[in-house]
């Protein structure tokens, strides 16, 4: 009975939806303050019945009900807890609604958060979002209702949550992924709000730029967190594999980073104006295409959930109305967007066209680097292989040319900026950067490496640049402590997450060029060295875990004879599914990471095993950490709070006069 | 014309979204390589031990031709199948070390044990390429006339010998006697 509550509240998050989809929209066009004001209501009737139909999924899940089908399908009376209840999204159906309910939730703070936006204009933000989760909840019902039973005879016990998902990693990076990717709809929204009312003005860009911030911080943080997970529990070492379902929030990303950028010359300066639009179209295709492409089967790897034409159907057809009509959409009314400015060819704009130009163009090869294989074959029905080759050969030139001129903007003025001053301020930081590039990793490491170097340089390059440019800007102040304080949280933003680039740059090169690795065969007793360190085997033992069993191996590690730690590296076999399993260990370090993978028992006491020893493997992260921070902190700036409360007060009919452009239109 | 520059996307949008619908019914997993029924493709590169191999050492008898690397997890799980399997003399089977560096797939195959004759050393993937190999692991089945006959991507595991490749294997020597 309670599961059918469930599938009864989606179908009235559905009817809700249906009507948040159309009446504020067209309550906009006709000047309908009722319908409009319609739009907080009904967005907020949408979330509640969302969270109650998703709260019932998890207490199937708690409850062990096996006759609701996706539970048997993914999970088992002996599963913990934990993973019971975030098995939720262990499989396409449940994480299809997680990815519906945050999206509500996405749009209940929009309805809370935007009090001192034009009504018209929340009333079609609202109703874009309500478009999104029709297309949705319809998706659910008629291809993968995650209430499903299975009549008449339900199974004793389920067929437990895929092995390899039953970890922390789980627990965390799905729903900050999807976090991050919903919330890229709602940037859409708003571009698509102002596509609809056709007042192109700057104002969208300044209401949308700290909901853009946010969901581009969520992402990071989400991506990251499978890279992560992705290293520790898949075993492989590799922090990103260029998988084809990796791809897509990396595009995601890419789209999103040009945007957020684009967005700051948009707000600021009233320039790029149709190309913002067009990115932010952009970004939310590509989080439409991830879910496509992971629900549709269309591509084979560890992220698939089942494969299923009618599904994948189903989706593109969503993609079609929502993207295919928003850039029909923008061909109309994008010719009416005329940039406010021009600028000169040295100028804060041009490094942000060359930005975009440069995110996108690596955007659209990771995109074509995804797709090929797959036309490939439909056009041939051959089969190729691209890999990692391909995709190295492309985006690390990229970025590094980004990461060049990423040091650059900062300092150049908006309009028109002297080349003269330029030079003279990043002469000595370009001279300073290459000669660290060359010393440090020499004595570091005590060998030479030019992609050590380049990355050491261009590190450098973004940190001196950085540390100049706030000397700059406190150096009038009374005290630096005074200036510190009066630079604005969104300057603060910007240079954290500018300094993630170079920290997340030094971890990629260093890893990459500096990892060593050994398969080896050891009895207990026996030991192995790899750079500095000794791996001494101690002995295999046996355990029992609450859903399976296996062997946990002790090692002890010793660097220059001291013991620094012990390591335990498991293998599992989980009881419900037979699936082996192999849970490596790791001392994790901010220099560097040890780490043991077992193998199989040979002859005797024998394991086979393979040990690793990666260098500032953590740099990766720990940047992804800092873009996140910056990210949340531009959007923390006190500016868009200040808006907020001074708009409260005009009445509604000055939000027509569009105050915000205004300024920008009063100086021309 | 100038105007006109803005439908750009959408076309481009057009065109992505045919090739999507028109993979839907592409299933990379069951859509039989090219080189079914189709001879081996030649080669001539050196095996992980180190020795010159062609076309000419292949077995001349139904042989597996079996994608691996030292890399690949799942080669792991379906390392015990294959070693049964020539430790029995059911099948010999050819290794193709896919993608991967001599000096650990040495080490591996040391480790884990090697049930292969001898493995083709593939590190730059071309052969892979020309075998339109998706990933390790994946095994082929090789008839005693150097044909590929049949094809399964992922783990071959005992219940994948016994249900795909023991028939598979049944309907070749039938056609053969």
């Amino acid at each position: 009975m309670i599961p059918e509550i469930g599938q009864f509240s989606l179908i009235l998050a559905l009817c809700l939806s249906v009507i948040l989809a159309s009446l504020p929209i067209i309550g906009a066009y006709q000047n309908n303050f009722l319908w409009m004001s319609m739009a907080r209501p009904l967005s907020a009737g949408v979330f509640v019945f969302l969270a109650v139909s998703i709260a019932i999924l998890a207490y199937a899940f708690v409850t062990d009900d096996f006759s609701v089908k996706f539970v048997a399908e993914h999970s088992n009376s002996l599963l913990p807890d934990r993973y019971k209840l975030t098995a939720v999204w262990g499989g396409h159906e449940g994480s299809f609604l997680l990815w519906t309910f945050m999206l509500s939730g996405w749009m209940l703070s929009v309805a809370i958060f935007t009090k001192s936006m034009p009504l018209e204009f929340v009333a079609r933000v609202l109703g874009v979002l309500g478009v999104l989760i029709t297309g949705y909840i319809l998706f659910m019902l008629a291809t993968s209702n995650p209430f499903a039973r299975i009549v008449p005879l339900p199974p004793i016990d389920g067929a437990d949550l895929n092995s390899a998902l039953q970890d922390f990693g789980f627990i965390i990076h799905p729903p900050t992924l999807y976090m991050g990717y919903v919330g890229f709809s709602v940037v859409f929204a708003f571009a698509m709000a102002a596509l609809l009312s056709g007042k192109m003005d700057a104002a969208w860009a300044r209401w949308c730029r700290p909901w853009a911030n946010v969901s581009w911080a969520i992402l990071t943080l989400g991506i990251a967190l499978g890279s992560w997970w992705a290293y520790y529990e898949l075993g492989w070492g590799g922090w990103w594999a260029w998988d084809p379902v990796e791809n897509p929030p990396l595009i995601t990303w890419l789209f999103g980073t040009a945007l957020i950028h684009s967005l700051a010359a948009t707000e600021k300066r009233g320039v790029f104006k149709s190309w913002t639009v067009l990115l932010a179209i952009l970004a939310f295709a590509g989080s439409l295409l991830g879910t496509f492409i992971t629900r549709s089967g269309l591509l084979t790897s560890v992220h698939a959930f089942a494969s299923d034409p009618t599904r994948g159907f189903f989706i593109l057809a969503i993609l079609g109305i929502t993207v295919g009509g928003a850039l029909l959409l923008f061909a109309f009314r994008a010719p009416l967007m005329k940039s406010e400015f021009g600028f000169d060819l040295v100028s804060r704009e041009i490094l942000l066209l060359a930005n975009n130009i440069i995110l996108v163009v690596s955007a659209a090869s990771v995109f074509l680097g995804t797709m090929f294989p797959m036309v490939y074959q439909g056009l041939t029905d051959d089969l190729i292989s691209i890999g990692p080759p391909y995709f190295n050969a492309i985006f690390i030139p990229l970025m590094a040319l980004l990461t060049v001129i990423l040091a650059i903007g900062p300092y150049c003025r908006w309009k028109r900026t002297s080349v003269a001053f330029l030079v003279e301020q990043m002469g000595k930081v370009a001279l300073a950067s290459l000669a660290l590039g060359v010393v440090v990793p020499l004595i570091v490491t005590l060998e030479f490496s030019l992609a050590a170097t380049i990355a050491v340089a261009l590190a450098s390059w973004i940190v001196l640049a950085m540390l100049q440019d706030i000397r700059n800007k406190t150096a009038n102040k009374a005290s630096r402590l005074k200036g510190l304080r009066s630079l604005p949280f969104s300057y603060y933003g910007m240079q954290t997450a500018h300094l993630g680039m170079a920290v997340m740059l030094i971890g990629v090169a260093l890893t990459s060029a500096f990892s060593t690795e050994r398969s080896v065969l050891l009895a207990p007793g026996q030991d192995v060295g790899l750079g500095n360190y000794v791996f001494r085997f101690e002995g295999a033992a046996p355990i029992n875990g609450p859903n399976y069993v296996g062997e946990e191996a002790s090692f002890t590690v010793l660097k220059g004879g001291e013991e620094i730690t012990t390591l335990h590296p498991e293998r599992r076999v989980y009881l419900a599914t037979g699936t082996p399993s192999t849970e490596m260990a790791i001392d994790a370090g901010l220099f560097r990471d040890l780490f043991i993978t077992l193998g199989e028992q040979k002859e005797g006491e024998s394991w086979s095993m393979t040990i690793y020893v990666k260098p500032f493997v953590r740099w990766i992260w720990l940047g992804a950490i800092f873009m996140t921070l910056g990210g949340i902190l531009a959007a923390a700036d006190k500016r868009y709070r200040r808006l907020r409360r001074r708009h409260t007060e005009p009445s509604r009919e000055q939000s027509k006069s569009k105050p915000l452009g205004g300024e920008l239109q009063a100086s021309s | 014309m100038n105007k006109l520059k803005f439908y750009l996307p959408v076309l481009g949008f057009v065109v992505v979204a045919i090739a999507l619908w028109r993979g839907l019914y592409l299933d990379p997993k069951t859509l039989p390589s090219m080189l079914i029924d189709k001879p081996m493709p030649s080669f001539e590169l050196i095996s992980v031990d180190g020795k010159q191999v062609s076309n000419a050492d292949l077995p001349p008898q139904i042989f597996l031709l079996n994608v691996w690397g030292s890399y690949c997890l799942p080669c792991l799980i379906e390392h015990p199948t294959l070693m049964r399997l020539t430790e029995a003399g059911d099948i010999p089977v050819v290794g193709v070390n896919y993608r991967d560096q001599q000096d650990l797939a040495i080490d591996w195959l040391e480790a884990n044990g090697n049930p292969f004759s001898f493995s083709i050393l593939d590190e730059s993937g071309r052969f892979g390429i020309d075998l339109g190999v998706y990933g390790a692991p994946e095994t082929y089945l090789v008839d005693e006339n150097g044909v590929i006959r049949f094809r399964h991507v992922s783990v071959l595991d005992e219940a994948v010998w016994q249900e795909q490749f023991l028939p598979a294997i049944a309907e070749l020597r039938a056609e053969g006697s």
